[in-house]
């Protein structure tokens, strides 16, 4: 299978997006290259910015390795991703509105009830609650794979707390000190104004009850979570609190934070928390990290969360493989983006062609995230493979399979000196009643082992700075 | 049948709490085969009480307070008038579509020894209502059940490996064998009145409601080893117990928490109050 890669494409010929980078990556010596990834990863010590590997007990912090070969995406390929993504998230905000609501997808047969209605992740609190200003996914982040110069798949959307978005901003902040040659000779769409759109879609949505001036906090499971760095980085760039459940409290259904001038009283929560640990009094009563009694505040309409509860049913595994109908259904047009096409293991033909053909695919749980509990067949050994065919056997339901997709690559400095590896992107999406804005870019991830497809940074994934060039 | 009902919990704290937060779920509501003629719920100590009503239409009150609190409890009281209607529940507040109840939560999760049995004991049964009944005595004579307070719940699996099992996980290991079987299902809390026949009555109860298509919601009782009936008072309705428990709480302070509970569900017909 030959990857179409972003530099050279699939004939080898240089593209126009990457001819300055060609140039220069010709022209650098090994040696510059070695000594500014040096730099780069003092640059990442100092800063601070780790993540946790769950289940790696030896070392609970580690770097994400950073690749300094920046991905560069031409004006017009971003122009066509934004609409895309703009449409897409519009999509899914008015699918949660509606299975929250009058359920018109649902009657309709766009999508099957049991989908919707025994997903764990459907809140029954949600139900008939009519969320400040109509907005569910406020911050999506939509994961994107490119297979050929002009296709873009949607590999899996990302509705409830998605996190990377630091990294975009940090890595953007890296290359512009270890290479501001290039950005001369670059004209590199800015990212930095990013926490700035945040803010506004944060302040867009408070209750209308709020003071002009409202009151936002970010709420964090801690800094055991693994993207806490993520999160006292945000609140620092937003200018907000950075507050763990235990610093907030409700009375009278009104949230506040506790200051050392006393309560003050909160109207938007940015929440880094999933929605089964937000609150002990209604869902996992054995959380410490929540608020009890925020969802009754929540529905008495005195806060803003940031996602809404009850997002997860619309980035569900089994339900994104209907995302195309559900885009059409809701705007009325044909999806701009398209999916990769998923084979649903709950239906029998399905399945049985999924077992057929194990090797060639990819199997993933229906809940599962960050490339857990995932199957690539063609890399697997016969006891994973072997593991996998009992699970689809005995719940079916569970999993969804894809092809596996030629994703595409980027030049990317490995010891062995610059060489392709596969990449993917995860682009930012906001909704406010301000309405949607999108940085251009995202984050790209990378698959550093030579041939490997999996990008997530708990399975030895590093970044790259993302460039959409504005000429 | 007439029933009076007194329950009262109580808590006394080591360590004063700082505040108390509570979810109650202890107000029952009218349908074909109960209602409600009086009901009374009342804090010891002062706080704000206010009422509500969650996903599945139950009742609910939460009560706050602030502290110090050294001690506080929770009374109610209340007087049901019941009709015997063979388990059949009908005129109840749905709020949610059926299909819901069909889902694996975490104190229902299945396993292979609870599909197992499932499976089994309804084998030789026609129709879904034979299956449910079946069900029903299959569990009430193979897990022994233990009073509430002698342990606390494990879940459905959990407690059907134990080898016995406290009422509301009975439920539990009833509801998650209908899902298995493909039956909505849901768990109920409730009190049952005081019988010579019963059990587990005289008190706090659980059991569970499957949803079938010619019937409806019906009601079963695997510790007690029927479908409800005019003794029987329901109270709440969920996923689970979490969904329905009578309280939930939480608080700031008031380490080393002591618990009480004092309940008591009576006849109160004219005859047997007159004995």
């Amino acid at each position: 299978m030959v990857a179409f890669d972003e530099m050279t494409g699939t004939e080898g010929d240089v593209r126009q997006a990457y001819t300055a980078l060609d140039r220069w990556l010709k022209e650098a010596p090994p040696e510059m290259l070695a000594l500014r990834r040096s730099q780069a990863e003092l640059f990442f010590r100092r800063i601070g910015i780790t993540f946790a590997v769950y289940g790696d007990e030896e070392s609970t912090e580690r770097l994400i390795p950073f690749d300094i070969i920046p991905r560069v995406l031409t004006k017009p390929e971003w122009t066509k991703l934004e609409a895309g993504l703009r449409q897409r998230v519009t999509a899914l905000n008015m699918f949660l509105a509606d299975v929250y609501g009058p359920r018109e997808c649902i009657k309709a047969g766009i999508i099957p009830a049991d989908l919707v209605y025994r997903n764990a992740c459907y809140q029954l609190e949600m139900v008939d609650f009519q969320v400040p200003h109509g907005i569910y996914c406020h911050i999506a982040g939509i994961d994107i794979v490119r297979v050929d110069a002009d296709t873009f798949y949607v590999l899996e959307d990302n509705a409830r707390t998605p996190s990377g978005v630091s990294y975009m901003m940090e890595n953007r902040e890296v290359m512009l000190r270890l290479f501001p040659e290039l950005f001369a000779t670059h004209r590199v769409a800015p990212v930095d104004n990013y926490p700035d759109q945040l803010l506004a879609t944060l302040r867009s949505v408070a209750p209308r009850s709020s003071p002009a001036d409202p009151n936002i906090c970010l709420l964090t499971p801690g800094q055991y979570n693994s993207a806490f760095y993520e999160h006292s980085f945000l609140a620092d760039k937003l200018g907000v609190e950075l507050v763990e459940g235990s610093d907030l409290l409700v009375k009278d259904d009104v949230v506040y934070m506790r200051t050392t001038q006393g309560p003050k009283r909160v109207d938007v929560i940015y929440r880094r928390i999933d929605d089964d640990f937000i609150d002990p009094l209604v869902f996992r009563s054995d959380s410490v990290l929540g608020v009890p009694g925020l969802i009754g505040a929540y529905k008495a309409g005195n806060v803003t969360l940031a996602n809404a509860v009850g997002t997860g049913v619309a980035d569900d595994k089994a339900v994104y493989s209907y995302m195309p109908e559900i885009v059409k259904f809701f705007t009325g047009e044909d999806p701009i983006l398209k999916n990769v096409p998923t084979f649903r293991c709950r239906e029998p033909e399905a399945n049985a062609y999924v077992l057929d053909n194990l090797e060639q695919l990819v199997v993933k749980e229906v809940n599962g995230s960050g490339g857990y509990g995932m199957l690539v067949g063609p890399h697997a050994n016969k006891a994973q493979l072997e593991t996998f065919r009992r699970k689809l056997k005995a719940q079916p339901e569970g999993f969804i399979a894809q092809p596996t997709l030629a994703l595409s690559t980027c030049p990317t400095f490995v010891a062995s000196g610059v060489a392709p590896r596969h990449v993917d992107l995860r682009p930012y999406v906001l909704s406010g009643a301000n309405g949607i804005s999108c940085v251009p870019g995202g984050l790209t991830r990378v698959a550093l082992k030579e041939g490997s497809l999996v990008v997530n940074s708990s399975q030895g994934g590093g970044t790259k700075d993302t460039w959409v060039l504005d000429a | 049948m007439r029933i009076r009902i007194s329950h009262a919990i109580s808590y006394v704290y080591a360590e004063p709490a700082r505040h108390i937060t509570q979810i109650l779920r202890l107000t029952p509501r009218d349908h074909d085969g109960q209602h409600v003629m009086s009901w009374r719920i009342e804090p010891t100590i002062d706080g704000r009480l206010r009422a509500t009503q969650d996903p599945f239409g139950n009742i609910v009150h939460t009560f706050s307070a602030d502290g110090p609190i050294a001690d506080m409890a929770i009374q109610v009281e209340g007087l049901i008038e019941t009709t015997d209607l063979a388990g059949i529940v009908r005129g109840v507040t749905e709020r949610v579509p059926v299909e819901v109840f069909r889902r694996d939560t975490l104190l229902t999760m299945p396993d292979a020894a609870l599909a197992a049995f499932a499976e089994d004991v309804t084998r030789a049964a026609e129709t879904p209502l034979s299956k449910m009944h079946a069900l029903m005595e299959a569990l009430h004579e193979t897990l022994p059940c233990i009073e509430t307070g002698q342990r606390t719940g494990l879940g459905a699996a959990a407690a059907f490996a134990a080898g016995e099992s406290i009422p509301q996980d009975m439920a539990h290991v009833f509801m998650t064998c209908a899902r298995h079987l493909d039956v909505a299902a849901r768990y109920v809390s409730g009190y049952v009145a005081q019988s010579d026949t019963l059990p587990h009555a005289n008190g706090a109860h659980a059991w569970a409601e499957v949803h079938l298509d010619d019937y409806g919601w019906i009601g079963f009782d695997p510790a007690n080893g029927l479908c409800p009936i005019d003794t029987h008072v329901r109270v709440a309705a969920g996923l689970d117990f979490a969904d329905a428990a009578p309280v939930r709480g939480a608080r700031k302070g008031g380490d080393g928490e002591a618990l009480a509970v004092r309940v008591s569900a009576r006849n109160a017909d004219g005859r047997a109050a007159n004995q």
